[in-house]
């Protein structure tokens, strides 16, 4: 991939916010358990970075999505998980359906919103039953008259204590459970929307996380995204953004991590010498630089694809996999050599450590991915080879 | 010979732990976790139920034991699930047995009696911010000074990340009273309240919730020399000898640490279904599942059987190493597996391998790093 100045401008841009609007209140969010969405995201929608490759008629910067996938790899530098999380919730998890399906006035209602940083919002899809098994969800949108009754419930849902809308995956019918479903933009002031206290959880302290419920939610049918029934085609889709974000995402955490470990082990001294100066620790310490530089290099290749308008599927489900084993691989690995400190909460690679084990979990946990890439490579039961 | 590590007196004190655990520690585990700590009562209640002084003897109120008895009493604990409880209920096993093997009889008559009777809280102080693998390295000086005719250690410096640091009453803490390097360390008992002595607060960290974990300050710190344990200038060999007794410890903690998991995601995927099947019913699961009690049984019975070669006087200090290593490695890989079984429920603090996967990863830092394991496994193939 190729970055032009353009490209390193929008990355200057969000690294300036980094610094100046988010690094310096990551300690207080991270010990009250939430962040303030609503400021933040304005601050950044004034920017335009919450619209990177989305239309310019609803007030994105209409770029493509190197610029995305260069701009969420800045958002590693980030001294959390959370909010690079909470921030690509609102743009690669939420609304690359809606914009890429949504009505026009859909769009203008709630994308506008949402790229200008006026509103938060959440992607609801899994259920306290149903998280890797999307197609099994029970969450149920009724038809009557012009309008659907939602009923049902999502689990562990990001932003949600704060966000102004859900796109929420619903079943529309009775028909086959992979064309039964649609997206729906529900608000989360309409009646019968309840969202649950905070979750208490490892790691991701900053983001909050909670369990929603529907009853009897009466929502205009023009909320839907896109065709009835598109739903779970149109959400394995988002997926596809999702995680090459969450990949992107965390590169420049995991560079941090060993970077400042390495200063550490420089600085600190034991049987005389640098710890740096064990052979095992700069051994591994580059070893683990390595795999992350290799991650990036696929990772820009999957994005070229993606810019080309190719399915990257495959490429962004096994780069997920990778870098999920990858950031518990380098977290770990440097947590083990800050010895004792380490092992302190406010130490930056031991939140590391518990904020990056969501990543083989959440979005599609491992074994998902590997389903995935099976099919992609035509290995599954009842696939024809050759 | 006989194939099993625990006879009948063993599995008695086993059992007495395992009620102990059910009824003191269970049901009160969450509320501890949460404030940061155990209370004193519980020390006092382990104590009554003679779970304290496994292994001491009779005349400072112990029961005499072997290194299995100590075993049994770790894993029916750890069964609660939670490591903090198990580290800072037991600190007096590492704090202890200096005073007992080597200190003298006055002290040991004072000190001995109301820490197995739980009223009073022993831990034991090696660790300082600049030296921590590198115990020869430690700074805290210890002087001899006479004050109103009597002797006394004066004693400045600090330690680090002390178990039961915040509730402890004697204090075991390695000083420097000669020269540089390992031939200049001694060990004193250092008791709470005397003055120039402070503690800091209880330190917020990854798991172990349930123990307190502190720094320790000594500014001019006038300690009574007869509180010297051993001979002046010996500690270190007694730091090292006491270091085999704490690994295989840690060594138990994690494999137990092991087993709840696997317990906890054997009873899991019996009920939570994806695709159509319940999760043992994938076949990623069962072998997930399959090598995790494989690694757990290779790595348990390699504890017991370096517990038994060590209990039997041989020189196992390599093996130790590598018990803990092996123990850590698997209980690493296990706990890491665990969460990823339970999916989203693995990251909420609500499930217990979450807990059991923030606190096992203190294992293969504390009492000695998995890297200084490695690097007396090295010393000992002759490298
Ligand atoms: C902090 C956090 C934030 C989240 N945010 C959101 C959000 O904003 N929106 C949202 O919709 N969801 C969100 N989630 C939910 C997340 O996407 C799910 O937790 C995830 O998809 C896994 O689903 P599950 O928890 O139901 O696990 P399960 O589906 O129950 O899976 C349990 C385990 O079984 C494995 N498994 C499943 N099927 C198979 C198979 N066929 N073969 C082998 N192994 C299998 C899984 O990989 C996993 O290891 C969040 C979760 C967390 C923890
Ligand atoms: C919760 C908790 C409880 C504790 N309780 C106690 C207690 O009760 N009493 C007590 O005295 N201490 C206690 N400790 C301290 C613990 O024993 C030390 O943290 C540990 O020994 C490591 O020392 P350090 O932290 O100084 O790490 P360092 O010695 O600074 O080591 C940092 C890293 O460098 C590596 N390293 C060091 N030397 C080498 C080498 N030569 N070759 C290769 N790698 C090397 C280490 O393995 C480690 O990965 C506790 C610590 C914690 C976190």
């Amino acid at each position: 991939m190729k970055f032009t100045e353009e490209h390193n401008e929008i990355r200057r841009t969000m690294a300036q916010v980094i610094e100046k609007e988010i690094n310096p209140y990551v300690e207080q969010w991270e010990e009250e358990g939430i962040f303030p969405a609503h400021d933040l995201f304005k601050k950044l929608g004034n920017l335009g970075l919450l619209g990177v490759a989305k239309p310019v008629s609803y007030g994105g910067l209409g770029l493509d999505y190197s610029y995305e996938a260069l701009v969420a790899e800045e958002l590693g530098a980030i001294h959390c998980g959370s909010i690079p999380m909470a921030i690509g919730v609102q743009t690669n998890m939420a609304t690359p359906a809606l914009a890429r399906y949504g009505s026009d006035e859909l769009r203008k209602e709630f994308l506008t919103p949402a790229i200008a940083g006026d509103q938060v919002a959440s992607i609801a899809v899994s259920e306290p039953g149903a998280g890797s098994d999307v197609a099994s969800i029970k969450t149920e949108a009724r038809k009557d008259g012009d309008d659907y009754v939602i009923n049902g419930s999502k689990m562990w849902i990001t932003n949600s204590t704060q966000a102004d809308f859900l796109c929420v995956l619903a079943n529309t019918s009775d028909d086959a459970r992979h064309i039964n479903k649609s997206l729906i933009i529900v608000p989360t002031n309409t009646p019968g929307v309840e969202v649950s206290p905070r979750l208490n959880k490892l790691g991701m302290r900053s983001s909050d996380t909670a369990q929603i419920f529907f009853d009897d939610v009466r929502v205009p049918q023009r909320f839907r995204i896109g065709a009835e029934g598109q739903g779970f085609t149109m959400q394995m889709q988002q997926f596809q953004e999702e995680r090459l974000f969450c990949v992107a995402s965390i590169l420049k955490t995991l560079d941090l991590c060993v970077s400042e470990t390495a200063d550490y082990c420089y600085e600190r001294k034991a049987f005389g010498k640098p710890l740096l100066d064990n052979q095992y620790l700069h051994y591994r310490l580059a070893e683990l630089q390595t795999e992350t530089e290799i991650v990036r290099a696929a990772l820009y290749q999957a994005v070229e694809q993606y810019v080309e308008g190719e399915d990257v599927t495959k490429l962004a489900s096994m780069l997920k996999l990778k870098t999920g084993r990858l950031a518990r691989e380098v977290t770990d690995g440097c947590l083990q050599f800050w010895g004792g400190m380490g092992y302190m909460w406010d130490n930056k690679v031991s939140r590391f450590y518990r904020d990056s084990r969501l990543m083989s979990i959440g979005g599609g946990a491992d074994e998902v991915m590997l389903g995935i890439i099976c099919k992609y490579l035509g290995l599954l039961p009842g696939q024809k080879r050759g | 010979m006989s194939l099993f590590y625990f006879n009948e007196e063993h599995q008695a004190v086993r059992e007495t732990a395992r009620r102990f655990t059910e009824k003191e520690i269970t049901p009160f585990i969450d509320e501890w976790e949460e404030s940061g700590g155990i209370p004193r009562e519980l020390f006092l209640k382990a104590g009554e139920a003679g779970l304290l002084g496994m292994g001491y003897d009779e005349q400072y109120g112990g029961t005499p034991g072997d290194i299995f008895h100590a075993i049994a009493i770790n894993e029916e604990l750890m069964r609660a699930g939670s490591g903090g409880v198990v580290a800072g209920l037991q600190s007096l096993n590492i704090g202890l047995p200096p005073v007992h093997r080597w200190g003298s009889d006055t002290l040991k008559a004072r000190i001995i009696p109301e820490v197995l009777a739980g009223s009073k809280i022993a831990c034991l102080a090696i660790t300082e911010p600049g030296a921590g693998s590198d115990v020869a390295g430690l700074r805290t000086r210890a002087e001899q000074v006479t004050v109103d005719g009597k002797p006394f250690y004066k004693v400045n410096g600090s330690k680090m990340f002390i178990t039961s640091g915040v509730i402890a009453d004697y204090y075991t803490v390695a000083v420097r009273t000669g020269g540089e390097g390992f031939g200049g360390i001694s060990l004193l008992l250092i008791e709470k309240d005397i003055k120039g002595f402070s503690v800091g607060k209880n330190l917020k960290k990854m798991g172990w919730w349930a123990s307190d974990t502190a720094e320790l300050f000594f500014d001019d710190c006038l300690v009574p020399a007869e509180n010297l344990i051993g001979q002046e200038n010996q500690g270190f060999y007694c730091i090292m000898s006491n270091f085999q007794p704490e690994r295989i410890s840690l060594a138990v903690m994690a494999n137990t640490t092991s087993e709840v998991a696997l317990n906890a995601c054997l009873e899991y995927v019996k009920d939570r279904s994806t695709f159509g099947k319940t999760l043992k019913d994938h076949q990623i699961i069962r072998h997930k599942l399959a090598v995790m009690a494989s690694k757990l049984e290779a790595s348990r019975e390699f504890t017991y059987r370096i517990a038994a070669r060590y209990q039997a006087g041989e020189d196992v200090s390599m093996e130790v190493s590598m018990a803990k290593n092996i123990a850590t490695d698997t209980s690493d890989h296990i706990t890491y597996q665990a969460t990823q079984i339970f999916g989203g429920m693995g990251f909420m603090r609500e499930s217990v391998v979450e807990r059991l996967y923030r606190d096992n990863r203190i294992l293969a830092i504390g009492g000695g790093t998995y890297e200084i394991m490695n690097e007396v496994i090295a010393k000992n193939l002759g490298l």
